[in-house]
């Protein structure tokens, strides 16, 4: 098990890193969700400009490497603790009652992360690669039509369900995750941080339930 | 005074013998120290303490303790709080008024010169706890806080909430661990000591059992420290731990330590009653308590009967019907008379058929009057001039829980009954032992270079302990008594180099424990330890309790010995010897106990007269106080064990000699 | 009562045990579960089979022997309380009630339900104190006045009985509420400052030496500590924790 003292290694350190990136994939998310609403909310060609815009910009390039290593670090410690996790108890007990004393999402953390990260590679398989590698058609405006590839795929019954699913698991990581991030950096105080606890539940409910309604919306409705 | 005891109390006025005598102490260099080895058995206030503070020295330190881990020590439990004379409440506390208090409270059976050194180290033992992050209670102006216990009239008791105890022990084991960080000490947890090791007369080591694996370990030192607390267990049930024992002291005394005053048992009056067949120990409501608690039983037995078959509920008798008992005895300090007499007085009242629960054993707590006061007062400072009952008593419940909290939970988790509304109901339990091995004033016992520290010693009260001073005592002895003491004997084994555990003493004692051990396993009866240990805790309990006769304590006597022949032949002892097996563990303890309650019941037979615990029916006055007998019995008993049987020890006495405090009749009227 | 118990029975450390199933009757609710204990275990002595093995001492709550995992819960299902304190009354009758002992790599079994805790013992050892040694002349205990709130705070943290429930709680085998009371106790103190980065360093490297796991924030030993140790210390000692590392 870990062996240094300071910023990586330990324990502690570890989790410093799990909750700075999780805060981070928590900003992108606000960011994504806002451009993803175009689909609900604006044309194809607003879409696909935003796409284009935060393909091309180079600062928004520098924050996509962050993302991609924030995703990495994050899911590599992650597994990595639940990891030394289950080998602190080699021998389980035969009656173990986890839900008297916390919450089903704050058990199950790793699994419902190990689950966003498989949502997040089909994700990425499907519309990151086809915008950068794969053969991509134009839009009106000339900019890679992102657009006719998402709805196509959320006319798939079973690609939206599983987006569905997926938000689920997201909203119950973050259900627990938000406030867990403040508590693993030490920021708690009495008053602000039930109100950081709120605010974390009602992200999770928000963020993951419109990301869930995009796809449902892109299948009910009859003219996307 | 007997040729074999010599108290080696320096000269001179009383307050400059200590400081002097540490000025004169023989030295040991540092280079020194680093070639002796000290064993301290017992990790409790009194051993955590001596350990850590004789590692800093610089001598090599083995710790003991049966637990698995010194930080679990008895001292744990301990909950009101420690006394010191720092005079913080200006109330005119000091040193002399410490040492006379618990002179006078320990009825004038207590060695001056060692308790004056109590209360002159006192200070220091706060100043030394706060330095290690104890977090003592402290008032809003940041300063520590103090509250009163019986017996004294001055408020010099610091606390941590109902948890003193423990936080004074997490600090020595604090300072105890560091050592042992350091290598400095060496830690045996799950080791419990089984023998002494005696060399060329002097106390070179022990037999001690690994609990884990049963293995009889060889521990050679060049003194030994029994720090193994007290014997209240030899009353089965008591407030003490489940494994609180006699064994590492008794073995001692076989070994030619004196035993002192076997029978100066506390009995404390405040415990929870005991409610069942199967109880297997009893729970202690702190003294504290009793700052803010008035005590009463119904003042007609009818009454008292209707209480107890359920007819009547205590809160629905009227003030006049109630007697208010230590009030009405004793009224300079009411409810804070010290323990014996409150205890007395609570047995009193009870065997006159004032009882208010079902086995007609208790009496009430009473706290409706004090949440009510400070209902008032807080009503007062948020100048709610006329705030209802209801109001009051819900601020007052407030204060009240704020300061036992912990305490009424503990209460209403064992009783299922809510304090806050119903009056506690508590009675007498065993709780302290005063008697202990004789230790001079060095703390040395009769065999040289084996001292005893902390509960386990009889040294400093006397026939009756005033609360909060056990805690004193033990730190005081710990940290600043023994550092200084042990020079007296080790300044002449700088040369001696390691003692080698080879030496045929070493094998005897071994092969004597594997013996013994191995002789309840062979025994093979068909009775379990337990039973025994409960039925000879009767017969202590009923015979030499709270009140004692010449002929029960004879009929004890035969009653204790017939007990013991049954032990040895009818015990059952399953599993082996080389294996965890706490039942072989706790047979060897009991066997122990088994002896000791004969000399306790002959210590309480010889001493005729009545004084602090020790209560003869024989010796009373007109109106049932205790009847001390200055003339014969100002002495210390300090038994030798001698024919190898605990019934025919032979009685040495120290003369006690009071230059300092005039001998009066304890009077708390 | 009549009670059926299924109890871990472990004949040593190497061993790799099994439960065991036992009928007690007559239990009164008034009894602690430790006594209800005893009377299973005379019952065993009587029928010739070795007693049940458990840590306990103090039997009222304080030394942190006791070390019960009943019905998957630490020290049972009433809440702050030690299985000591814990009374049959929390049970009915005809119930079946699993014991186990503590669960963690760091807390080997030495027997039945006794398990070896000395891995905290460890991690006191690496910084659980403030340097002092015993001295006559050290300032007046009233030098330094404590905020009130300060010196209440440190207290709650250092009621901690080290019991290990907290462990045994933790779906990850965490010691961080054990650890982060006492790094929380002397963080507080004044007296603690001088060594406090280096404290929680060792201490929390210690911890991770040990073998236990690490803290996903699911607040568990927070409801099963039966000191009512709040998982604020843990927030506290992340604090402490961050600030040795950024200024070491
Ligand atoms: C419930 C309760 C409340 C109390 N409250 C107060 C109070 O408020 N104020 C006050 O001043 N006093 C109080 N007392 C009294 C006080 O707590 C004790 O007298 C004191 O703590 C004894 O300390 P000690 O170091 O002598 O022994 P203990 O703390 O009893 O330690 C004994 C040590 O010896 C070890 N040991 C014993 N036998 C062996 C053996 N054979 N081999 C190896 N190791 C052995 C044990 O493992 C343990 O480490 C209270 C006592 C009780 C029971
Ligand atoms: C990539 C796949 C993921 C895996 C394997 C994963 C795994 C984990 C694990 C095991 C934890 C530890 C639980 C804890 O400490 O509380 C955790 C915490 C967290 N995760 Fe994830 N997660 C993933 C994705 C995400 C995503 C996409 C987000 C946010 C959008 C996120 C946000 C968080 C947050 C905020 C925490 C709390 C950190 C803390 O407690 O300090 N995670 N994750
Ligand atoms: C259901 C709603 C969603 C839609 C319609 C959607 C759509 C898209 C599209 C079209 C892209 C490609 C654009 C690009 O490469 O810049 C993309 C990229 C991405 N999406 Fe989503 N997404 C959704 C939800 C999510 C969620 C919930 C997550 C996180 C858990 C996520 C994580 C990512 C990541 C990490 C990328 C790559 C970003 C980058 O390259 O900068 N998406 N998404
Ligand atoms: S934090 Fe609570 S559960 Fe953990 S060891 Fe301390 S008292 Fe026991
Ligand atoms: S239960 Fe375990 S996960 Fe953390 S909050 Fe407590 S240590
Ligand atoms: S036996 Fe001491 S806490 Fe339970």
């Amino acid at each position: 098990m870990a062996s240094q003292r300071g910023l990586f290694g330990t324990s502690l350190a570890r989790k410093y890193w799990m909750a700075l990136t999780g805060l981070f994939l928590i900003t992108f998310l606000v960011v994504h969700l806002l451009g993803n609403l175009a689909i609900v909310f604006g044309t194809g060609e607003d879409f696909n400009a935003y796409a284009a815009f935060m393909t091309s910009f180079p600062p928004i390039k520098i924050v996509s490497y962050l993302l991609y290593a924030s995703i990495v670090l994050h899911a590599a410690d992650g597994i990595a603790l639940a990891r030394q996790n289950k080998a602190a108890r080699p021998v389980n007990y035969g009656s173990y009652n986890g839900a008297a004393n916390a919450g089903w999402a704050s058990r199950n953390m790793a699994l419902l992360g190990i689950f966003t990260l498989l949502f997040i590679l089909v994700h990425m398989k499907s519309f990151w690669y086809e915008m950068h590698f794969g053969e991509l058609g134009l839009d009106a405006n000339g900019n890679k039509d992102l657009f006719t590839l998402t709805t196509a795929a959320f006319e798939q019954v079973w690609y939206t369900a599983f987006y569905v699913i997926a938000m689920l698991a997201l909203g119950f990581h973050l259900w627990h995750g938000f406030q867990s991030a403040f508590q693993t950096m030490g920021w708690t105080h009495p008053t602000y941080t039930p109100i950081v606890q709120f605010v974390g539940r009602a992200f999770a409910v928000v963020v993951c339930g419109a990301f869930a309604l995009i796809p449902l919306y892109v299948l009910i409705s009859p003219n996307v | 005074m007997s040729s074999k005891l010599n108290s080696r109390i320096p000269e001179g006025p009383i307050s400059e013998k200590w400081t002097k005598h540490k000025g004169t102490i023989p030295l040991v260099s540092p280079a020194n120290k680093r070639r002796i080895d000290i064993i301290v058995v017992g990790t409790g206030l009194a051993g955590s303490s001596a350990a850590a503070s004789l590692a800093e020295l610089g001598y090599n330190v083995k710790a003991f303790c049966f637990q698995d881990s010194p930080r679990r020590a008895h001292s744990i439990a301990a909950q009101g709080g420690i006394n010191a004379a720092k005079n913080y409440q200006n109330d005119g506390d000091s040193v002399f008024r410490l040492f006379y208090d618990t002179v006078k409270g320990g009825d004038y059976r207590s060695r001056e010169a060692n308790v004056h050194r109590l209360a002159e180290v006192s200070a220091s033992i706060i100043d030394q706890c706060v330095a290690q992050g104890v977090p003592f209670a402290r008032d809003y102006g940041g300063l520590l806080d103090n509250r009163s216990f019986g017996g004294v009239q001055v408020s010099r008791t610091f606390y941590a909430k109902g948890q003193t105890g423990q936080q004074l022990l997490l600090g020595a084991y604090s300072a105890l661990e560091r050592q042992v960080a350091k290598g400095r000490v060496k830690m045996y947890a799950r080791h419990e000591m089984v023998d002494l090791v005696v060399v060329d007369g002097k106390a070179r080591g022990i037999i001690a059992r690994n609990l884990v694996t049963g293995e009889l370990e060889r521990h050679s030192a060049h003194a030994v420290i029994i720090a193994s607390g007290g014997y209240g267990n030899v009353f089965y049930l008591s407030t003490n731990a489940m494994g609180s024992n006699v064994t590492a002291a008794w073995k001692a005394h076989k070994k030619g330590a004196f035993f002192a005053n076997p029978c100066f048992t506390q009995i404390h009056p405040t415990c929870i009653p005991v409610s069942g067949e199967s109880q297997s120990k009893l729970t202690l409501m702190s003294e504290s308590l009793r700052n803010d608690g008035r005590i009463w039983v119904p003042a007609n037995l009818e009454d008292a009967k209707a209480i107890r078959e359920g007819r009547l509920k205590p809160t629905d008798l009227p003030e006049e019907k109630r007697d208010y008992y230590l009030e009405r005895r004793y009224p300079a300090f009411g409810n804070l008379v010290p323990r014996d007499v409150a205890s007395r007085a609570a047995k009193e009242r009870c065997d006159a058929g004032y009882g208010v629960n079902k086995t007609g054993e208790a009496v009430y707590l009473d706290f409706s009057a004090a949440i009510m006061r400070y209902g008032k007062e807080q009503a007062n400072l948020k100048g709610m001039a006329n705030a209802s009952d209801a109001e009051i008593r819900a601020m007052g419940t407030k204060v009240v829980e704020s300061k036992y909290g912990n305490l009424f939970q503990m209460y209403e988790k064992i009783t299922d009954e809510n304090p806050y509304v119903t009056p506690m109901k508590i009675y007498p339990a065993v709780h302290y032992t005063m008697g202990g091995l004789w230790v001079d004033y060095n703390l040395m016992s009769t065999v040289p270079g084996l001292f005893v520290a902390g509960e386990a010693n009889f040294s400093d009260h006397g026939a009756n302990r005033l609360g909060a001073s056990a805690l004193m005592q033990g730190l005081a002895d710990g940290y600043f008594v023994l550092p200084y003491t042990v020079g007296t004997f080790l300044a002449d084994d700088i040369r001696t180099g390691s003692i080698s555990t080879d030496l045929p003493e070493f094998a005897e004692a071994e092969a004597a424990a594997k013996a013994r051990l191995e002789g309840f396993l062979a025994a093979n009866g068909s009775t379990p330890v337990e039973v025994f240990h409960r039925r000879l805790g009767k017969i202590v309990w009923d015979k030499i309790g709270m009140a004692r006769s010449e002929s029960g304590l004879k009929t004890a006597i035969e009653e204790i010995r017939a007990l013991r022949e049954e032990f040895y032949r009818d015990v059952k002892v399953l599993g082996g010897m080389y294996e965890m097996n706490p039942e072989l563990d706790k047979a060897n303890r009991v066997a122990d106990f088994m002896e000791l309650a004969e000399l306790m019941a002959l210590d309480a037979l010889t001493r005729n007269e009545s004084c602090g615990g020790h209560f003869r029916e024989e010796y009373q006055t007109e109106d049932g106080e205790a009847l001390r007998q200055d003339e014969e019995f100002a002495f210390v008993s300090a038994w030798e064990f001698t024919d190898n049987d605990p019934g025919k020890a032979t009685l040495h006495k120290e003369d006690l000699v009071f230059e300092n405090v005039k001998l009066v009749t304890r009077s708390y009227k | 009562m009549n009670l059926t118990l299924k109890v871990w029975r472990q004949k040593n450390a190497q061993d790799s045990g099994s439960f065991a199933t036992y009928q007690v009757s007559d239990i009164s609710p008034d009894m602690s579960f430790l006594e209800m204990m005893d009377v299973l275990n005379e019952q065993l002595i009587s029928k010739g089979t070795e007693p049940v093995v458990f840590d306990h001492d103090c039997r009222e709550g304080i030394c942190g022997m006791c070390s019960m995992f009943i019905n998957g819960e630490a020290h049972g299902p009433d809440r702050g309380v030690t299985t000591c304190q814990l009374h049959m009354r929390k049970f009915k009758d005809g119930d079946t009630i699993t014991v186990e002992p503590w669960r963690a790599k760091a807390f080997p079994v030495v027997r039945d339900l006794m398990v070896d805790r000395s891995a905290f013992d460890r991690i006191i050892q690496a910084g659980g104190y403030v340097s002092v040694n015993t001295m006559g002349n050290l300032p007046d205990a009233n030098a330094t006045p404590i905020e009130k709130h300060d010196a209440d705070a440190a207290f709650d943290a250092a009621t901690c009985i080290g019991c290990g429930a907290c462990v045994a709680t933790c779906k990850n085998a965490s010691a961080m509420l054990f650890v982060s009371a006492k790094v929380s106790q002397f963080a507080l103190l004044p007296q603690g400052q001088v060594e406090a980065a280096d404290r929680v360093r060792n201490m929390v490297h210690q911890m991770d030496l040990e073998g236990f796991g690490n803290c996903t924030n699911t607040g568990a030993c927070e409801v099963e500590c039966p000191k009512g140790i709040s998982i604020e210390n843990i927030a506290r000692m992340n604090r402490e924790y961050l600030k040795a590392s950024l200024t070491a």
